[in-house]
């Protein structure tokens, strides 16, 4: 191994970094310090405002906006980043959306816009709803309604997918850091044993936060971007076989194609924003072992499986098992975690998954829930209720199993459940909600499920109203 | 149209879109550019005892840590309002100290590394502890106007009630930045993002013990502003004008979000109380209320806010026999400040909830109720109690018209039948009406200054006091500008605010900014206009008078005629003739008043009246909740650019609405603010605004005051609009009131209470 410099395509342009830059400095900063282009603002951080968004652009023409101020230079090593400085054509005249924002009065102070025309470029190729695609940007000034206008008439300007640059490095030193890119599994877990408090870094979400808003100057990073293993995707009849590393976009969009995976779709098209989704991944969730994390309660409701390889074997346990306690899971020192196994549900189950916040996008997880029943004979036979952010862990609720399994499923039955969840599930109160909140909104949610298992033809929650005509 | 009228775009649109447009942050730093960042306090009341340093002085980059010792002139950025905390803290988040460095890491991590040696004591958290304590930063107010409590005690019904509403973070996108340059003699070059530029050099002046003279503070644009940038801009650009006095190098403080939002003000949380006596046709015949707003640790802006709370608590009702009391209480928190409306949205929200109540209990909507008290309606009045006329007319229309575009009979229908069908989902229909003055409430601010050159080539230099966050001032004043002078805006260079061009301004704030500023650059244009016209008059050798600009062209007696100049052979001219192209301009609103002592005057210049409907949804099981339309009439006078006005009227109702829904100012039992970024503190996504979000600006409606065209004020007043959305949640579940803002949470345990 031997240092080299980062390399990156920029609005179409090959840069090398100089060897030294910090390979955990933020995109964003480094675009507003040294590459000068100022275009690209930060709001907040964080990654919850937008007005950082840049765009990932794929090989195959494909456009993920993501958050710049999470993102690491050494995880755009071999990409393609385009700015808002890159839009203009040949000719230097602005592009088509930026002409349209301008002239729709889709700006006011003008801070978020650049973010916002990103998104908007990114979105006239990928298409799918509109607020979803909007989901990661704030605007304080224009209520959106101009904005949503411009988003409704975009089109795709049709530019090539760029030629990514072939790049083998794998490793990138800075005074006192070393940042290791392995494109192996073989190689990664050799570094994670050698290695075992260096950062795991996959999307960066969570740790990018460090650098970001914390402003922490990592060591050590494993970043694991660069091996296939991780970022897998397998279907079969029984299962998805989903990559630790595999973006949440890409997973979304699984779910979306395949058979009984809706409702964790639709779930999942509420975690975070596009721009999160870009970066974030199911690893990171069980990494992390928050118990808010958004993903946490599907994954125990489906009974799914966690896959951890190091360089003494690999092991498979329930997510359920994984998860340890508050933020503390079963990794040991030198593991990664490879992959994760969500079970198919079958025709006939039923499967909920629940989100409850003070804002509908990008907002974290009041109370969450996943639900998974199978019915025999018109009866409860088996059942998963499984609950994030009442407690230190996502956890399920066995005694509101307990009380539904065997019983027609109605709404005395899940009234039932919903007394006794109030026996084991003791939620702490914090800004999202207090204790008392989260507890009623938990047996709402289970006797809701009354309503989305009896007639499913009848939406029964807000969102489905609040639809543009 | 190319003038006053037109629904021009905003001037920076495509450049805000390019990313082109460059925010205080975006400019080259010169080199030896040094970096702050603030130390805060942890706590939120004690003794400072000692700030243990001297790790931080020996770390990487570290120029200098400078406190309320290091403060050359005064350590004050008001009255009595240290600028760093000297012995006693008042708030949790209140500036200790700033590192100064090479780098902006080196002096956040420096920053963290300070520890404060604090003498914790017991700090007042809430509005309610803080009446019992008797301890304000804006001693009571009183309106009164009859006799109150008699005309309660001989009212058919009484009702007594009491209720919240949650103060609210500005969250401008781009946070507080100040940015000063030393210069020779004591100069100091401070660019500010800033809604107040003269307040900036006031209180760099004060804080380096210099002279305004030697300060300079400019302004091209912000990234938002809200009121949050009308006080609180001032003291961090003068954290960075001391720390570049202090080093002698430029240096730059970009607060992060988190500190932005631990030590700035942000809304007024209100608490109400009140009694009123009514008769059971819902007509209000005496109202008693204490309106008291949470001032935070120091006085900031507080006076003005109570005022207006006090002078907008009937909102656009009459009731004969009342009694307003207003105040502003000291709790150990964060110094409340400007926000949008200032006092005014929560100065409306008493009436309403006076009206929902006293509607369920005379049985009759809340509509309805509210009509009957209209100021101008059968029986009551058309005068607030502080003696001022509102036009009363205005009222009913605006209402009227909300009603008919909502469609409002049919809906009602529709709904009561979904609600009678769904099993758990209850849908409900809101309104709000509003009558807000313009002017500010403090007298001497209703000036403004501008300064026009028209250069010999024909180009139009334009400045002016008032600052650009967005609310397109610049273009609107640039429109102005261009009426006068018969010419296309692209002859007019718009350009940065400058005390150094344009001094002793006001505030951009109040909703004032184009009322006062354009008059003022009107003024200034005139004045060239009439000395150009000489000059055409002569050459053309007709009178004065019949000398037309038009179409960037000076035309004599008639426009199209065959004598005639280009307007730049005429600026030409005029320096040829030796005559000035160079006016300041200068405005003071007419004809206002206000009696501190009586309470009583004619405060505003005058009155904007909205009307709006609101849907929306509830889940009875989880709180949820969703705006599904909205209607809006607002009136904006004769709009001087309807696309502008048009985008104020949905940002500040999108606004209003996350006040008053989602947005939740979180602090601990020992006062800490949790909310300190976007990750905790929610304000709207695009799915938060209506789906069907119907707004029209209110036809044929001319100011009835001389103002800029006729045109009215717009910024502030359609932020009440939102209290329809609340409104609208109260009739969905079935409740006569809730405290604010009415957060998912809120909702369920309103429903728990109503089901017992």
């Amino acid at each position: 191994m031997s240092a080299t410099s980062i390399a990156f395509l920029l609005n179409g342009r090959q840069v090398h970094l100089p060897p030294g830059t910090s390979p955990t400095t933020s995109l964003l900063d480094w675009l507003r310090g040294p590459a000068a282009l100022s275009g690209t603002k930060e709001g907040c951080a964080e990654g919850d405002c937008g007005a950082c968004t840049v765009v990932l652009e794929g090989a195959q023409g494909d456009r993920r906006p993501i958050n710049a101020c999470l993102t690491l230079l050494g995880q755009v090593h071999g990409r393609a980043i385009r700015t808002v400085e890159g839009l203009r054509g040949a000719d230097g005249a602005p592009h088509p959306i930026q002409r349209a924002m301008a002239e729709s009065d889709g700006t006011q102070c003008g801070f978020c816009t650049p973010g916002i025309v990103m998104t908007a470029w990114a979105h006239a190729r990928e298409g799918g709803e509109v607020h979803e695609a909007l989901a990661g940007n704030l605007c304080r000034c224009t209520g959106y309604r101009p904005i949503l206008d411009v988003f409704a008439g975009l089109a795709d300007d049709g530019a090539a997918p760029p030629a990514l640059p072939q790049e083998a490095a794998t490793v990138f030193e800075a005074p006192g850091q070393v940042f290791h890119r392995p494109v192996t599994l073989d190689a990664l877990l050799a570094l994670r044993a050698a290695h075992p408090g260096a950062w795991l870094l996959a999307g960066g979400t969570d740790l990018g936060l460090r650098v970001s808003d914390h402003r922490e100057r990592p060591a050590e990073v494993i970043c694991l971007l660069g091996v296939p293993e991780l970022h897998a995707l397998q279907a079969t009849p029984e299962a998805l076989e989903v990559g630790a590393a595999l973006p949440y976009a890409a997973l979304l969009e699984a779910c979306r194609r395949e058979a009984g995976f809706a409702p964790f779709a639709a779930l999942l098209a509420r975690l975070g924003s596009r721009q999160i989704r870009g970066l974030g991944t199911l690893g990171g969730n069980l990494g992390t072992a928050s118990p808010i994390g958004d993903a946490l309660p599907p994954l125990l409701a489906l009974g799914a499986q966690v896959t951890l390889a190091s360089v003494r074997g690999m092991r498979r346990m329930a997510v359920a098992d994984f998860l340890k306690g508050y933020r503390v899971n079963d990794l040991a020192p030198d593991e990664v975690i490879l992959s994760v196994t969500l079970p198919r549900p079958a025709p006939g189950d039923l499967f909920v998954c629940e989100k409850v916040s003070k804002r509908h996008d990008q907002d974290i997880a009041t109370v969450g829930a996943a639900f998974w029943l199978r019915m025999e004979d018109g009866r409860v036979a088996e059942v998963r209720l499984a609950f994030g952010g009442v407690g230190p862990i996502a956890a399920r609720a066995p005694r509101a199993e307990a009380a539904l399994r065997g019983h027609v499923l109605n709404a005395a039955s899940l009234g039932e459940a919903a007394e006794v969840l109030a026996d084991e599930i003791f939620p702490l109160s914090d800004w999202r909600g207090s204790a008392a909140y989260r507890l009623m909104v938990a047996q709402g949610l289970l006797r809701r499920l009354a309503l989305r298992g009896s007639n499913p033809d009848l939406p029964a929650d807000v969102a489905s109203y609040a639809v543009s005509p | 149209m190319k003038g006053a009228g037109a629904a021009l775009r905003h001037d920076s649109a495509l450049k805000h879109t390019t990313g082109e447009a460059r925010f205080l942050d975006d400019t080259a730093e010169a080199a030896g550019t040094l970096h702050a960042a603030l130390v805060l306090s942890p706590i939120a009341h004690g003794r400072l005892l000692a700030l243990e340093d001297a790790a931080a002085r020996a770390m990487p980059g570290v120029v200098a840590v400078l406190g309320a010792r290091d403060v050359p002139g005064q350590n004050d950025i008001a009255v009595n309002e240290p600028l760093f905390a000297d012995g006693l803290v008042e708030f949790a988040g209140q500036p200790l100290a700033v590192v100064v460095a090479t780098t902006r890491d080196d002096a956040l991590r420096a920053a963290a590394a300070i520890r404060a040696e604090i003498t914790p004591r017991e700090p007042v958290l809430s509005i309610e502890r803080a009446l019992e304590l008797g301890q304000n930063v804006v001693a009571p107010q009183v309106m009164t106007r009859g006799d109150a409590a008699r005309a309660i005690a001989a009212a058919p019904r009484r009702m007594e009630a009491e209720f919240r509403a949650g103060g609210q973070e500005h969250f401008y996108l781009e946070g507080q930045v100040a940015l000063a340059t030393p210069g020779e003699d004591g100069e100091m070059l401070v660019l500010s993002s800033t809604q107040h530029p003269s307040e900036v050099q006031h209180v760099v002046a004060k804080v380096l013990g210099g002279a305004c003279h030697r300060v300079t503070v400019t302004c091209r644009r912000m990234g938002g502003g809200f009121g949050g940038k009308e006080s609180n801009a001032s003291w961090v650009a003068a954290v960075a004008a001391l720390a570049a006095s202090a080093t002698g190098r430029p240096v730059k403080l970009r607060l992060t979000r988190r500190a932005d939002m631990l030590a700035t003000g942000k809304r007024h949380p209100f608490l109400y109380r009140w009694t009123a006596g009514f008769d059971a046709q819902g007509r209000v015949l005496g109202l008693e209320a204490l309106l008291a707003a949470d001032g935070g640790w120091s006085v900031d802006m507080s006076p003005g806010v109570v005022f207006r709370a006090v002078t907008h608590a009937l909102n656009c009702c009459d009731v004969a026999d009342v009694t307003i009391t207003g105040c502003a209480v000291k709790t150990n928190t964060v110094s409340h400040t400007a926000f949008r409306g200032f006092g005014g949205p929560q100065g409306a929200l008493l009436m309403e909830d006076v009206v929902h109540r006293v509607a369920a209990a005379c049985g009759l909507p809340p509509e309805e109720v509210r009509a009957r008290n209209f100021l101008g309606a059968p029986g009551k009045g058309e005068e607030t109690p502080y003696g001022q006329k509102v036009e009363g007319d205005l009222i009913a229309r605006v209402w009227a018209e909300a009603r008919q575009d909502s469609d409002w009979d049919r809906r009602r229908g529709e709904i009561a039948a979904f609600n009678a069908t769904h099993p758990t989902l209850r849908r409900g229909l809101g309104s709000m009406v509003l009558a807000f003055g313009i002017s500010f409430g403090v007298m001497h601010l209703n000036q403004a200054g501008a300064l026009v050159h028209v250069y010999a080539d024909g180009s139009i230099r334009l400045n002016h006091g008032g600052t650009e966050m967005g609310q397109g001032l610049f273009v609107k004043v640039a429109q102005v500008v261009c009426d006068v002078f018969g010419t296309d805006l692209d002859r007019i260079a718009i350009t940065a605010t400058s005390t150094a061009e344009v001094p002793n301004t006001a505030p951009t704030a109040a909703s004032t900014g184009s009322d006062l500023n354009g008059w003022a650059a009107h003024n200034a244009a005139e004045t060239i206009k009439g000395r150009m016209a000489e000059v055409a008059a002569t050459r053309f050798g007709i009178p004065v008078e019949q000398v037309i600009f038009a179409d960037n062209k000076v035309w004599a007696e008639r426009i199209g005629g065959n004598v005639v100049l280009e307007f730049s052979e005429l600026a030409k001219l005029c320096f040829l003739e030796r005559v000035s192209l160079s006016s300041t301009g200068f405005y003071r609103t007419p004809d206002i008043h206000w009696d501190r002592a009586t309470m009583r005057g004619n405060p505003f210049f005058y009155f904007s009246y909205g009307a709006a409907v609101s849907e929306v949804i509830v889940d009875t099981l989880t709180g949820e909740h969703r705006c599904l339309r909205t209607d809006i009439v607002q009136d904006c006078g004769r709009s001087l650019n309807p696309a502008i006005d048009r985008g104020q009227i949905e940002g500040a109702f999108v606004q209003g609405m996350g006040w008053l829904t989602c947005e939740e100012l979180w602090w601990d039992t020992q006062g800490r603010l949790r909310t300190v970024g976007p990750s905790t503190y929610k304000i709207p996504g695009s799915r938060d605004v209506p789906p069907i979000f119907n707004v029209r600006l209110l036809e044929g409606a001319p100011a009835r005051s001389e103002t800029i065209f006729r045109s009215k004020a717009v910024g502030e007043p359609p932020v009440l609009l939102a209290i329809s959305v609340a409104n609208a949640l109260k009739d969905a579940i079935g409740v006569e009131t809730l405290d604010l803002p009415a957060t998912p949470e809120r909702l369920l345990m309103a429903l728990a209470r109503r089901e017992g």
